[in-house]
């Protein structure tokens, strides 16, 4: 039972940071595509620099393993650029449609019932697609860092400067 | 022109990832393997839930259910604690609204639950499907991925925006959007 809870917990932090953050809303996920509002950005890539630090320095310290998913590029591709379609016309990612039902945004449960359904779709074609166009181009777990072969605290300095500038032209942009 | 900048996004994004960074040390420590955030694999598993009471041995014979198994794991809590943490979040500082169309979209396309519905449930389809595709979403792939410097993230998040820029200027059309 453990797992369960752990992961309520987990999901309770998760959500009221979404929330508060305000990118539960579909005027925010859109207005970052329409490239207006950049709140999703400004909060994903503040947790990404935390998060990068925190996470690499558990594992240099070898307390933590990491889970690397993939580098398949036929399904990172096709798949991809479905979900960037369906993310413009639904409006929601499959995290922020559960948090915008419990904020009162109630038309997100029609994003959710069409994810139910692309996820029911997706394992019925799943036999099909598996030695095909999932298959090809498959690079495995490969990390930036272990491609440049190069150490994360190389790129982890970096990246994160990368990451504030983009927040500076954000803000220099009233995006 | 000096513009006031709103910290929440920043503040609430770098909270999340101590958050993050926590629960990978503790699910390591208690349950002997590391859980990094991710949503759209619980939708495979709900969905088959939902199939298996129609036809069980249809869902026990597919390779992908069998594969992701239809079971109540870490991330299936985790997105039940989602729509818990936000509800009470939006209670308590009195941002809950119940809305049957968003701002944007009723601009463009009017106020019709109808037309919001269907375009929301294929958006949906799509989505999901996509992101089952590539094994994530901005959660698992955009989150996670990037946090660990994983080139699937930087890919699948870039592929993910990139499309969702093109494809929303086509859907919108340029119409105004009002700031916070």
């Amino acid at each position: 039972m453990n797992e369960q809870w752990l992961g309520l917990i987990t999901g309770i932090l998760f959500g009221a940071l979404l929330q508060q953050g305000r990118v539960l809303r579909f005027e925010k996920q859109v207005g970052a595509m329409l490239l207006k509002d950049m709140t999703i950005l400004k909060f994903m890539l503040s947790a990404i620099i935390v998060g990068m630090i925190g996470i690499n320095l558990l594992a240099s310290l070898g307390l933590v393993a990491l889970k690397i998913k993939a580098t398949q590029l036929g399904a990172i591709l096709a798949g991809g650029i479905l979900f960037g379609a369906g993310w413009s016309l639904a409006g929601y990612c499959p995290g922020t449609s559960i948090g915008a039902v419990a904020e009162g945004r109630w038309h997100a449960v029609w994003a959710i019932l069409g994810m139910l359904a692309g996820a029911a779709l997706f394992a019925e074609t799943y036999p099909f697609l598996k030695g095909s166009l999932l298959a090809w181009g498959n690079f495995r777990t490969i990390t930036l860092p272990g491609v440049l072969g190069i150490s994360p605290w190389a790129v982890i300095p970096l990246l994160t400067v990368v990451y504030i500038l983009i927040f500076v032209w954000f803000e220099k942009k009233g995006m | 022109m000096a513009r006031r900048i709103v910290w929440r996004p920043y503040i609430a994004g770098a909270l999340l990832g101590v958050v993050a960074t926590i629960s990978v040390l503790v699910t390591t420590q208690i349950l002997d393997k590391p859980q990094y955030l991710g949503a759209s694999t619980t939708f495979v598993r709900a969905a088959g839930m939902i199939e298996r009471l129609i036809v069980p041995n249809h869902v026990a014979q597919n390779p992908y259910f069998t594969k992701e198994k239809v079971i109540v794991d870490w991330q299936f809590m985790l997105l039940i604690g989602v729509f818990v943490g936000a509800c009470l979040a939006s209670l308590a500082d009195r941002s809950f609204k119940a809305e049957s169309t968003p701002p944007i979209w009723r601009e463009r396309f009017g106020s019709r639950v109808a037309v919001r519905a269907v375009g929301a449930f294929f958006g949906g389809i799509l989505a999901m499907f996509g992101a089952r595709m590539a094994d994530g979403c901005p959660s698992g792939h955009g989150l996670s991925g990037l946090m660990q410097l994983s080139v699937s993230g930087f890919l699948a998040l870039a592929l993910f925006f990139a499309t969702g820029v093109l494809l929303a200027h086509l859907i919108y059309r340029g119409k105004e959007v009002r700031h916070e």
